[in-house]
């Protein structure tokens, strides 16, 4: 009788804020001890759900039943008592204390902590064994991994008896093997009984894991199916609305002159750790040279050095005239005069003033331009027309100079960035996660603007952690693991095998 | 030279005395602090006390009752800031300033108001004061070599707010770093979304914070009027609410380490009121207005960063609101 209950079932769910449907009548069911998935784009309204489920929001209306009894969720505390665990996109840790005092913050036994501590430090053990989810309960957070916090917060909600648990995004931060161990986690947990609900916007996950996904677009539910009568192509159609190209479309690359040229670049870091132990580089023009590596492995050192925001030892020329790597002229803006374009890592960090209109951020980095000035002040209708044409051609939603960066959604401030960079004509393009946090029709659209650039005849370093964007988009791969180059390969010549082996620093 | 001489004991007994409402304050921000709420209203809440706590024990002749008139009215100045910087999520900085310009202008109106001696109130006498207390066996001791005058002169002989003010260093250490409380007050003031999350009220533990800040905040303000003077006088906490700023972040937010910082801030106070000591000790004199500028020039040097790295709470001065 109960096991023909689903463990979730909301009915009817609509949030609005302000004029802003973000959940329109979603119904949903979940059955016990499955891995459910939910799909959809960047603002689709999948973390307002699960934030609703949550006790975060409360829902305009709609019903929830847990485990066939209807339940209200007014706030945190009421989720965790119906047996709801949640793992945030951003963890909710706090960094300076012990995984163990992390774990029971919340969930304390009495007003003393040396019981409760000496309580979690036993059953941490219990679930360690349980669900193969080690940790070192005296590790203070900020002194271990990111995956290893993951896993911490999963503790947290198993130790508060979740049955329930819910996952915000849970690889964006995670190496391909960490992902990897997560997933047999979640594996596990299903085994045992516990009902999984994963949002995810990567369609290999929903395809490797899911028992059954449900699609969301703009709020609304657009399909629940179950995963294995569906394929990536249709769920993509799904999310986006219309048949979305999974592959990068794109001819072979035509190299011609060297471009780019780094010999032993080295970089020392603040704590006086090398980061970059000597690379040596060429990217020619007209190619796509992707750096595959996991995060922190010298990449974002590569990118800054290159984009005139630190230092470094080596030479590095352009197009056979060396790059001042420490003096004068090591600065963003020589570095443009130099023809090097930067679309940052961290756009909403580096390549964006959050808080500032597109217009003016279309403008930073070439506000000097005499196109933008007029005397000594700067010509704003100039730079705002520019910024409406700019949003015209690269397709930006809403199409409003004057909105504020932090109002566009992810891919649409990668394009402004993008639009900013790419416009200038340069000889070289320094890209860094070029769709991270970006939705899957937003991708299609940069990658085709990157290719579109390499036809041009420009050279292209690109950086991601996603290897599955770096085998589509470059044309030749180099490797990074501990600040040396592991390898280096054509895209066509190799798979996902063979570079996750360089990247682990196995193998070359 | 004689370098000894700079370690006298009524030098040492002073620093003690003058130590308290330091410690006390900075106790009192170590809290708020912890739990994620900047205060610069200390000086304020300071002032404030000492103010309502001298008027009521001289209207009442109770001293006692003066003490509680003073952390009353500390209190309200606490509720006003959490009011503000919690509920309202407004600026701590803006709302800690005025706290303290509002406790600056009020106390001198309304002691004109009442008493009419020009911002002051009336010299307090008999139980409007706290007195010195005789520890047990202080006057059988004396004759103990080195350990008797330490104890009979240095631990022994002052009001009791002193003692309580010592007791509250490992009360806080207690209440900090073993109770639930103490865990959850440190994550409020690091991470507010863990502690949301995690289902716990923020802002009921904030106010918690801020509450407990008022309370010492009164204890040191009636203390400065009612203990160590005789009486409220216009200013009378003379930047002492920004000094014990100075001895948190010195202290890094922990409570020993407070009690260290503060011990010094009061030896450089008592000190300053020696100046025939300083001559004797170094041979040659001192400017008395540079003896008086030291707590001063030290606060500045230490906020200036020159005393090694502090990482203050990593919420703190941050309005925590939910994201998405």
């Amino acid at each position: 009788m109960t096991a023909t209950h689903p463990a979730i079932e909301l009915k009817g769910i609509s949030k609005a804020f302000g004029p802003v449907q973000a959940n329109k009548d979603i119904s949903i069911r979940v059955m016990p001890g499955t891995i459910h998935g939910i799909i959809g784009e960047n603002g689709a309204g999948k973390s307002t759900l699960m934030s609703i489920l949550y006790g975060f929001y409360k829902a305009d209306a709609g019903e929830v039943f847990i485990a066939g009894q209807k339940t209200d969720i007014p706030d945190s505390q009421a989720a965790i008592a119906a047996g709801i665990g949640m793992v945030f996109q951003h963890f909710k840790l706090v960094e300076n204390f012990t995984v163990l005092e992390n774990i029971i913050l919340g969930a304390e036994d009495g007003g003393f902590l040396k019981p409760s501590l000496a309580k979690a430090r036993k059953s941490l053990v219990d679930l360690a064994a349980e669900y193969e989810l080690n940790v070192d309960p005296d590790a203070r957070i900020e002194e271990i991994g990111v995956g290893m916090q993951q896993r911490v917060e999963i503790l947290k909600a198993l130790y508060r008896q979740a049955d329930i648990l819910i996952l915000d995004e849970p690889t964006g931060v995670l190496t391909p093997a960490e992902a990897d161990q997560l997933f047999r986690i979640l594996g596990r947990l299903r085994e045992e009984g516990k009902t999984i609900i994963l949002i995810t916007h990567k369609l290999r996950e929903i395809m490797d894991t899911t028992d059954t996904v449900s699609v969301m677009r703009r709020g609304e539910m657009t399909a629940t199916v179950k995963t294995s009568e569906t394929s990536p192509e249709q769920l993509a159609e799904l999310m986006v609305g219309r048949k979305v190209l999974l592959r990068v479309d794109k001819t072979p690359a035509a190299p011609g002159p060297v471009v780019l040229d780094i010999q032993n670049l080295r970089v020392v870091d603040e704590q006086k750790v090398e980061r970059l132990r000597g690379i040596d580089l060429q990217v020619r023009a007209g190619e796509i040279l992707g750096i595959a590596g996991v995060a922190g492995n010298g990449q974002s050192e590569l990118l800054e050095v290159l984009g005139g925001y630190a230092d470094g030892t080596g030479t590095v020329t352009l197009n056979g005239q060396p790059i001042d790597l420490t003096g004068k002229y090591s600065d963003g803006r020589s570095r443009r005069t130099n023809g090097i374009a930067h679309v940052p890592e961290d756009r909403q960090r580096e390549g964006l003033i959050m808080d500032f209109a597109a217009w003016e951020n279309t403008a930073f980095g070439y506000h000097h331009d005499p196109a933008y000035t007029s005397g000594l002040l700067s010509n704003n209708a100039a730079i705002k027309a520019e910024t409406q044409a700019k949003m015209n051609r690269f397709d930006v939603r809403p199409p409003n100079p004057q909105l504020a960066a932090k109002n566009f959604s992810g891919g649409n401030q990668q394009k402004i960035v993008l639009a900013r960079e790419i416009e200038r004509n340069p000889d070289l393009l320094l890209v860094g996660q070029p769709t991270r946090g970006v939705d899957i029709g937003a991708i299609e659209f940069i990658h085709q603007q990157i290719v579109a650039l390499r036809d041009q005849g420009k050279a292209i370093l690109l950086v991601s952690v996603e290897l599955e964007e770096i085998l589509s988009l470059a044309d030749r791969v180099a490797v990074m693991f501990d600040g040396q180059i592991m390898g280096e390969r054509l895209s066509q010549d190799t798979d996902e095998k063979e570079l996750g082996l360089l990247m682990a620093g196995v193998g070359a | 030279m004689n370098f000894l001489a700079l370690f006298d004991l009524s030098v040492l007994d002073s620093t003690v005395r003058l130590a308290v409402p330091l410690l006390l304050a900075c106790l009192a921000g170590l809290f708020s602090e912890r739990g994620g709420i900047f205060d610069i209203g200390l000086e304020g809440k300071m002032l404030a006390a000492a103010f309502f706590s001298a008027a009521i024990a001289a209207t009442t002749g109770s001293v006692w009752i003066g003490l509680l008139a003073g952390i009353g009215a500390s209190l309200t100045l606490s509720a006003v800031h959490g009011v503000a910087s919690i509920t309202f999520r407004g600026n701590q900085l803006i709302s800690g300033v005025a706290i303290n310009f509002l406790a600056a202008g009020l106390t001198v109106l309304i002691a004109q108001s009442w008493f009419r001696q020009g911002g002051r109130t009336p010299s307090l006498i008999g139980g409007g004061r706290f007195e010195p207390i005789t520890l047990p066996f202080a006057d059988a001791l004396t004759t103990v070599p080195f350990f008797g005058p330490l104890y009979s002169e240095l631990i022994s002989g002052h009001s009791i707010l002193v003692y309580v003010a010592l007791l509250c260093v490992p009360g806080t250490w207690y209440i900090l770093f073993r109770t639930r409380f103490g865990l959850r007050l440190r994550a409020v003031g690091e991470n507010p979304a863990a502690v949301d999350t995690a289902g716990v009220s923020v802002v009921g533990l904030r106010f918690a914070a801020v509450g407990i800040c008022g309370i010492l905040c009164g204890i040191a303000g009636a203390y400065l009027a009612t203990g160590l003077q005789a009486g409220f006088v216009k200013d009378m906490t003379a930047g002492r609410g920004f000094i014990a700023l100075a001895a948190l972040i010195f202290a890094k937010w922990r409570p020993w380490h407070a009690l260290w910082a503060t011990l010094l801030f009061g030896y450089l106070q008592a000190i300053a009121l020696r100046p025939d000591i300083i001559e004797g000790a170094l041979g040659f004199k001192v400017q008395v207005q540079l003896l008086d500028a030291m707590p001063y020039i030290l606060t500045v040097v230490i906020l200036a960063g020159f005393v090694g790295k502090a990482i203050p709470p990593r919420a703190g001065g941050e309005p925590y609101v939910k994201e998405r």
